[in-house]
């Protein structure tokens, strides 16, 4: 087991340098690069003054080196002015070592966010708050509401129960957020007036059912009909096995059948689904969040990729990858932990 | 100004969308009359959730096909006093109502959804096709040889898994790339699967028949070439060859003949970017299905009779790995349709003035609290969509597993 862990980790380790390096390039485009210095300089700037500001601030250097930079493996230089020959900081609201020195990612330095202008933690870590919060509720609504339907529809294969749930949790698949948000903001918010069909209230004032049940269901609308298809599926098959015969001949009612000898086993495959949907609510937390104006992560990746805000959507980058190859490795793990069946060799 | 009835509307709506009802039951009485004998396809005839999925997609299909009867306006005109206005609102020019009523910029939001299921159902099948081409093209071999091929194809596959889609697709779909070569060589090294597919498959089949096979292979590249310049090339590309010294490279690509067909920059940049997105997925199916399939003895017997690896992956592993595709890929489109709603959300790639539906709800979300009907009837188009081909991938799984 801990040598599986071990080797997966390595894994998670390589796919996250050779994923930020892509990251890393793809923002360092040149048209990036020049809409980068527009905004930082002014809007008439000539070719030869973006140039220069690049050339100054370091853009223009050697890619590798850049990204060591930025990991935190090769020294940060002090950026020398060269009229006063002292040490200036790139960005004047950010501060910067005048000595170099080791300042990356692995020192926990994420750098400094040009659209906010601010240094990168300081908005990130209120943001990952703030869309906890969001996860959190939307977890709590889907996970036990498909593992619900998805149980009732299984346990009795080919029912009615079973076809109309089925269809529904088909329809919800086919439900994106943006779609189930208008939705639900057009009846719960324009036509019954119950509900605030935005949630920006909810980052100042703190969250109440009326700002935070539009984008949470919203959320978990789309995840769920997945979820309890495979629930479903892991049901009907379970329910199929010989010891489940042997419980009902020998007497024991339905529902304890269910409950007692069915569920657990019919729980473990769904466990894997709900790690592995975490990379697809990253997605959803996006489109939430630019939706009902919460302000998240998501809020803070489309702010910064649409502003060519480099350490920012950086660090957004490296994020979102860890949380979806911790869930992977975290799913991986469960399961074999879960399944006695499975051996990990 | 007059408006129709909420009754009128709605016959006005059915009666408008004559063509879609005709061509719908011309289809589906026929293929219900001879269901038996259409195979896979007439066996979705049998239950109500096929029904039920081909009718929605049917209505799209021809919805799309006959855009221009369907729809009343144009769909990027303007009828600037009917900005806003509440659906059944008669335009007093034309006499024509604005049957779902108008956007924030006074257009018919009823001819804008029409018109964008033509946008939406070219380029998530097209999409689809070639992530499948890429998707098999790559499983294959790395289902079949295992070993070292196989770990380096599933590395890549899991490291394009491991971004998440949203950030990918705002890293691609970003203005500014289409001035670097990153999408044009994406398209080139995409678009160039399925003709070594078809070449492959020619060649492994036809050996016997050296005059047939040469003959297809032929068709097969030079029809592929034409289509592959025509799709990667444009001015931007042949400046930039031009400009690295591969001056008759970029005379070829500039021929006339390869500007018969052709695709904007943003275009091309979502379907490189959707391709790119999906193309994964497909490779983990196809190589899962293949690692199962070479243990069967049918396999065994054609390596025995000495035939090569290709032939077997192409005609006896792919032949017997079909279902499960098959509904992947009816399950696939409907997601590449979410796909593409999701970037038009997000106002990538697509023009701003574009009818498809994604734009179209992003548009209208922005005034919701007033105006309603811009963003729900597209919300509503593409839901139906998508319902309609996920109803579909469960008939044939269904009808996948009788056997």
């Amino acid at each position: 087991m801990i040598s599986f862990i071990a080797r997966r980790v390595g894994i998670m380790a390589l796919t996250m340098l050779c994923l930020t390096l892509v990251v890393f390039f793809l923002v360092n485009l040149d048209p990036n690069l020049r809409k980068l210095a527009i905004s930082q300089t002014n809007m008439r700037a000539t070719d030869a003054q973006i140039e220069s500001w690049l050339e100054r601030n370091g853009y223009r250097d050697n890619f590798f080196l850049r990204y060591g930079q930025w990991l935190g493996v090769v020294q940060k230089q002090p950026n020398i002015d060269p009229a006063t020959g002292e040490a200036v900081p790139r960005f004047r609201f950010c501060d910067e070592p005048a000595e170099a020195r080791f300042s990356g990612v692995l020192q926990g330095d994420f750098g400094c966010s040009t659209r906010f202008k601010v240094p990168v933690a300081e908005r990130l870590v209120p943001a990952l708050q703030a869309t906890g919060w969001l996860m959190f509720y939307v977890m709590l609504v889907m996970v036990p509401g498909a593992l619900i339907v998805g149980v009732l529809a299984g346990m009795r294969e080919g029912s009615r129960t079973d076809r109309s749930l089925s269809v529904a949790s088909i329809a919800s698949t086919a439900t994106p957020e943006y779609v189930s948000g208008v939705i639900f903001t057009v009846i719960f918010a324009s036509w019954l007036g119950v509900l605030n069909g935005s949630a920006a209230t909810a980052t100042r004032e703190g969250i109440t059912f009326v700002n935070f049940t539009l984008p949470v269901m919203t959320m978990a609308i789309y995840g769920m009909g997945y979820i309890a298809r495979m629930t479903r599926a892991s049901m009907a098959e379970v329910m199929t096995a010989q010891y489940i015969r042997t419980a009902r001949l020998k007497g024991l009612s339905f529902s304890s059948v269910v409950i007692k000898h069915a569920l657990r086993n019919a729980l473990i495959a769904p466990f894997t689904v709900i790690m592995l949907q975490f990379p697809w609510l990253l997605t959803g937390v996006v489109i939430v969040e630019a939706m009902f104006r919460y302000q998240g992560f998501g809020f803070l990746l489309v702010e910064a990729a649409s502003n060519n805000d480099i350490d920012l959507l950086l660090a957004c980058a490296l994020v979102s990858v860890v949380v979806v190859l911790l869930t992977q490795l975290l799913s991986d793990v469960g399961y074999a932990f879960l399944n006695p069946r499975i051996r990990v060799s | 100004m007059e408006t129709l009835s909420p009754t009128q509307i709605v016959i006005e709506i059915l009666i408008r969308f004559w063509p879609v009802w005709a061509a719908m039951i011309i289809v589906g009485t026929l293929s219900f009359v001879y269901r038996s004998r259409l195979g896979l396809y007439g066996q979705l005839y049998d239950t109500g959730v096929g029904i039920a999925g081909l009718a929605f997609i049917g209505f799209w299909l021809f919805s799309a096909l006959l855009a221009g009867v369907i729809a009343p306006f144009d769909p990027i005109g303007v009828v600037p006093i009917l900005k806003n206005a509440p659906p059944g609102t008669i335009d007093p020019e034309t006499g024509q109502a604005f049957l779902l009523g108008g956007d924030k910029l006074a257009r018919d939001v009823f001819s804008r959804v029409v018109y964008g299921s033509q946008i939406v159902l070219i380029i998530a099948p097209a999409a689809t096709a070639f992530a499948l081409m890429v998707g098999i093209t790559l499983g294959l071999p790395a289902g079949y040889y295992g070993g070292r091929i196989d770990s380096l194809l599933s590395f890549l596959a899991n490291l394009v898994l491991a971004f998440p889609v949203i950030l990918l697709f705002y890293l691609l779909v970003t203005p500014g790339i289409t001035e670097t070569a990153i999408p044009y060589t994406l398209a080139g090294l995409f678009f160039i699967f399925p003709m070594i597919f078809f070449v492959m498959m020619f060649y492994t089949r036809y050996q016997a028949r050296p005059q047939f096979m040469w003959s297809a292979i032929a068709v097969t590249v030079v029809i592929g070439t034409w289509v592959w310049i025509s799709l990667v090339s444009n001015d931007f590309v042949v400046q930039a060859l031009r400009n690295n010294g591969l001056a008759p490279v970029a005379a070829l690509f500039d021929l006339p003949v390869f500007k018969m067909l052709s695709i904007e920059p943003g275009q091309l940049n979502i379907f490189v970017a959707v391709v790119f997105a999906s193309s994964p997925g497909v490779f983990r199916i196809t190589r899962g299905l293949v690692m199962d399939i070479k243990t069967r003895d049918y396999v065994a017997a054609g390596q025995t009779r000495g035939e090569g690896p290709w032939y077997i992956m192409l005609w006896e592993v792919l032949p017997n790995a079909r279902g499960p595709l098959i509904v992947d890929a009816c399950l696939r489109i409907g997601y590449t349709t979410i796909l593409l709603g999701t970037l038009g959300y997000f106002g990538l790639g697509m023009p701003p003035e574009s009818p498809d539906w994604g734009t179209a709800i992003k548009d209208g979300s922005q005034l919701l609290r007033l105006y309603v009907w811009p963003a729900l009837v597209p919300a509503v188009a593409l839901m139906s969509f998508v319902l309609g081909l996920n109803l579909l991938a469960d008939a044939l799984r269904e009808e996948s597993l009788k056997d």
